[in-house]
């Protein structure tokens, strides 16, 4: 009897344990959809981050290169969001000569700095 | 049977950007035939004058700025620090009649590819005298006056031996080797994207490249040298930059050199 509160007990830590990491891992509650998107813009438009104008037209950006494609209409071009997502990450995945930089991959974006990237990217 | 094995490999040279294993002839009439189907409408001999070629109105404010240009200054104080150090003048005797055109050039007895500072620095340690520091004006200023005195003449780089391709297959790697965070190659701005423009700033044809240094840039606040521009574009895809004059940008520079073979010097100059 007595062993089975301690297990029950101990059950009920872990569990706790288990949905404050999920929630901590998560980005934090109070955060909206659409303020991810706003820091994602931020950092893609950020010389020293994405860097993303460099070679993109990107609605909102001044004086944008022309070395890849216009982002735009990302919805239809990526109705797996995981693709994109992999894209940004290490484009040689899908293109080996790729010129874009792997800004996951190399690090240079870092991981939570890269999801922000996909969602505003996603809302173009 | 040979002509159309020699048609044969042009076709396939010019199917791909990278030069193969082929000889450094082969490579550098690849490397040149891909720019003139980049860029049918421009004259090779155009390709000395970088970014200017593709933007006429970047063009005429540069021939504006052309006319009195802010290298002036270099050549004249690159005149008199060169007549200063009179063991330079020993070095280099024929140099009121240009000698930039005989760098790069690989030297047998050091199995190296010596540059024109590289050379002038050589000169002045031999006789006991102080080296120039690379970054410092006055040899940059001396450059720019020996470069002045070679103008128009040809670039006719030379491979003279197996030591010598070796060197430049080197360069030749570097030139085409994926390098920091970035992840970029030269040729990936220079020859896959010439034309194409990286935020606002228009990528020169690598073709042409090397026949107008030093340049005054405004962004420099003066003259900068080849090398130092080897630095910056390392830089660039924050990678580590190697030295001035070190063994990798000489080489870098001996390849680069010879796929300009044929077009002319044209230095000092002023880029934006
Ligand atoms: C140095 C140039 C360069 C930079 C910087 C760059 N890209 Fe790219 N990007 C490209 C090129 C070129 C392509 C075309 C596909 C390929 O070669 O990978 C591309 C393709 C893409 C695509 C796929 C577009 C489509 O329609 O399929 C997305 C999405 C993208 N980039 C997002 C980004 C984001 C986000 C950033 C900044 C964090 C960025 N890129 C920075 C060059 C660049
Ligand atoms: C990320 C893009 C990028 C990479 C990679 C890059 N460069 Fe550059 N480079 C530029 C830009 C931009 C300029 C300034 C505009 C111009 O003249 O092309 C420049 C300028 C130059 C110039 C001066 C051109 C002139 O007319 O004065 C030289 C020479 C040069 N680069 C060589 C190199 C070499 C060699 C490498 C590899 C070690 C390299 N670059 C890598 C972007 C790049």
């Amino acid at each position: 009897m007595k062993n089975q509160t301690v297990l029950n007990l101990a059950i009920n830590i872990l569990i706790f344990f288990l949905l404050s990491s999920i929630s901590a891992s998560r980005i934090s509650f109070g955060e909206t959809q659409a303020s991810l998107i706003a820091q994602g813009k931020k950092i893609a438009f950020n010389r020293k981050k994405g860097n993303c104008l460099a070679c993109h037209a990107i609605k909102g950006g001044s004086l944008p290169g022309n070395i890849g494609p216009p982002l735009i209409n990302m919805r239809d071009r990526y109705p797996d969001k995981e693709q994109l997502q992999t894209q940004i990450w290490d484009p040689t995945q899908y293109n080996q000569h790729s010129i874009m930089p792997p800004f996951g991959k190399h690090e240079i974006l870092t991981k939570e700095e890269l999801d922000k990237v996909v969602e505003f990217v996603y809302s173009l | 049977m040979k002509k159309s094995y020699y048609l044969l490999i042009i076709c396939l040279t010019s199917v791909i950007s990278t030069p193969g294993q082929t000889t450094p002839e082969n490579d550098r009439s690849a490397y040149q035939n891909y720019f003139k189907q980049k860029f049918p409408s421009i004259e090779l001999k155009e390709f000395i004058n970088g970014i200017y070629i593709l933007d006429s109105s970047l063009r005429e404010y540069w021939e504006a700025i052309e006319e009195f240009p802010p290298y002036e200054t270099a050549i004249e104080e690159g005149e008199i620090a060169f007549n200063n150090h009179k063991i330079l003048k020993q070095c280099f005797p024929k140099a009121t009649q240009g000698i930039v055109q005989n760098y790069p050039h690989f030297d047998r007895n050091t199995a190296q590819v010596i540059t024109l500072p590289l050379a002038i620095n050589t000169c002045l340690a031999k006789h006991g005298k102080p080296e120039l520091d690379y970054q410092q004006n006055t040899i940059i200023q001396m450059l720019a006056y020996l470069t002045y005195q070679s103008r128009g003449k040809r670039i006719a780089t030379k491979i003279p031996s197996a030591a010598a391709k070796n060197a430049y297959d080197k360069g030749m790697e570097f030139y085409y080797a994926r390098r920091g965070q970035l992840n970029l190659a030269c040729a990936h701005c220079h020859v896959d994207n010439a034309g194409q423009r990286m935020r606002a700033e228009l990528l020169s044809p690598g073709l042409g490249q090397p026949s107008h240094f030093p340049v005054y840039r405004a962004k420099w606040g003066g003259m900068g040298s080849l090398h130092r521009q080897f630095e910056r574009c390392n830089k660039r895809v924050r990678a580590k930059p190697f030295d001035l004059q070190s063994e990798e940008y000489r080489n870098l520079e001996y390849f680069l050199t010879y796929m300009s073979n044929g077009l002319t010097w044209n230095g000092p100059s002023v880029r934006d």
